[in-house]
């Protein structure tokens, strides 16, 4: 008993100084981001260089772009990393984001079973893609999860005109990594960001069958959260990370990032580009 | 089977090996659910005691309660923590959120419950008589206590064992409310959620065994606190 009596002040002694801790450090930086900038190691070589010029600690919490907008918006975080310009603009327009920059693009892909039973390798526009694979040939996994992806590929169906609905449309519910490993153990086709899927290919029984259209640009902003209704936000921090991302060292960094390692960088550096120039080089 | 054979290699390289990254999230592990074990004991087991010795009304709901506890889903308990957290939260002034702390308060929530009851039932199921023996040797309250708990060591062994088990397997509180942050809030259940996430599957099995063989260590020491000296008995 004596030992507990001991541990009863350390114990307590500690939750009050990680306290203190935290209220000292109060200019910690709260990022927001999509989970497909983590999976593929992005984040976990971008953050520590920041860190060494702010000194401040970056909490990255890695969730679908959806929930990241979301808690940006109501002030839980500094600075949002995200890929879904409709519901970016949307939040605009409603006046919860002051800032939002072009950061880098990649593409996003379509990937199934390598025998390609929907043959969505004949497909010319991503209408056709998407309208043979709603026939149900084979299971079709979606994020289901409001990420930047999920959202992208609700978007696509309702151009191609179709619902995605029946025993073939598989709604996951989780991240990235994830679902390309039940689309891949089931033989299903999926919608991917090509960062992901290079990052992860090797583990994968899943190819390249639709790519290249327009409509599957992927452009990852970075956008600042209104502070006026929330006075916690940590404006110098967001806006530090925000100048650091479109900087000239990182956009460089980020245009090498994966080159070594799977052969191809997964990104391209955008910060100097115009949204509607890079729709038409895609096309 | 092949990737499972390279992960248990890899888990063994990655511990003979020292790998600072693993060692450093074994460690917030260990101390993180160490600490949260610790706090539910200094709650639990004087509310144990409480409930197993007196009498009182709206007893039994308090044990009902605290008897539903021990199964509370890890998820909802960090999702009302987290909301309570937030930054405009009614405990946002804490500045807790993704740190440390909130995994440790949280993990508090789930032992608690476990060590309570658990202590409980292990002061109720002594011998009544061995009270008023004790009354009759002329013991104080403190003395008596003392007592009536060395009697019960075993199951309350247990119940420090079945509240540390909880906490330092579960991942939805510690996700939710720690944000598997590198260096940072990344403990060993988060970590393996997220190298599975990234299809590193072997770097994901060697944390399993990490995990496993922590737990294993940790229970070895408390079950040999608890045999000691059964023997002479």
């Amino acid at each position: 008993m004596t030992t507990l009596r001991r541990a009863t002040p350390a114990g307590l002694w500690f939750l009050l100084l990680a306290g203190a801790a935290g209220a000292q450090t109060r200019r910690d930086l709260i990022l927001a981001t999509t989970t497909s900038t983590q999976d593929t190691g992005l984040l976990d070589s971008l953050v520590p260089r920041f860190e060494q010029t702010c000194r401040c600690r970056v909490k990255t919490i890695a969730v679908g772009t959806g929930r990241a907008l979301a808690l940006a918006a109501r002030g839980e975080a500094d600075v949002a990393l995200v890929h879904a310009p409709t519901l970016e603009e949307r939040y605009i327009a409603q006046g919860k984001f002051v800032g939002r920059r072009l950061v880098m693009t990649n593409d996003f892909v379509v990937l199934g079973p390598e025998a390609d039973p929907a043959r969505l390798r004949g497909a010319k526009q991503v209408d056709d893609a998407f309208r043979a694979l709603a026939q149900g040939k084979a299971p079709f996994a979606s994020r289901a999860d409001s990420s930047g992806t999920h959202l992208l590929e609700l978007d696509l169906w309702r151009q191609a005109g179709v619902e995605p609905k029946g025993p073939w449309y598989l709604e996951v519910g989780q991240g990235m990594g994830a679902t390309l490993r039940i689309a891949s153990q089931k033989g299903a086709y999926t919608l991917s960001d090509r960062g992901t899927y290079l990052a992860q290919r090797a583990t994968l029984d899943l190819a390249v069958l639709f790519e290249g259209a327009p409509q599957l640009l992927n452009i990852y902003h970075v956008m600042l959260p209104n502070p006026d209704s929330f006075p916690q936000v940590n404006v110098p921090g967001g806006r530090a990370f925000a100048d650091f991302l479109v900087s000239p060292e990182t956009q460089e960094f980020i245009a090498r990032f994966g080159t070594a390692r799977f052969g191809q960088p997964l990104f391209t550096p955008a910060a100097n580009r115009r949204e509607e120039d890079l729709g038409r080089r895609a096309a | 089977m092949d990737l499972i054979l390279r992960g248990v290699r890899h888990a063994f390289e990655l511990l003979l090996r020292g790998d600072p990254q693993v060692m450093e999230i074994m460690w917030l592990s260990l101390r993180v659910s160490g600490l949260a074990t610790a706090l539910s004991l200094v709650v639990g087991v004087p509310l144990g005691v409480l409930l197993g010795l007196r009498r009182f009304p709206g007893r039994t709901l308090v044990l009902t309660v605290i008897n539903s506890g021990m199964g509370l889903p890890p998820v909802v308990v960090g999702l009302v923590a987290s909301i309570l957290l937030w930054r405009t939260g009614p405990l946002g002034f804490l500045d807790l959120l993704y740190t440390p702390s909130a995994i440790v308060l949280a993990q508090f929530v789930l032992a608690a419950p476990v060590v309570a009851g658990l202590t409980a039932a292990a002061i109720q199921q002594l011998d009544p008589r061995l009270q008023v023996q004790l009354a009759g040797l002329g013991a104080s309250r403190l003395q008596t206590l003392r007592a009536l708990l060395h009697e019960a060591r075993l199951p309350l062994l247990a119940a420090v064992i079945a509240g540390f088990g909880a906490v330092i397997s579960e991942v939805g509180a510690s996700m939710m409310v720690g944000g598997n942050i590198l260096h940072y809030t990344r403990v060993l259940t988060t970590a393996t959620v997220l190298e599975t996430e990234k299809g590193n599957f072997d770097v994901a099995i060697a944390l399993s065994v990490v995990l496993l063989a922590v737990t294993f260590c940790v229970t070895m020491v408390i079950t040999a606190a608890q045999q000691h000296g059964t023997e002479r008995r």
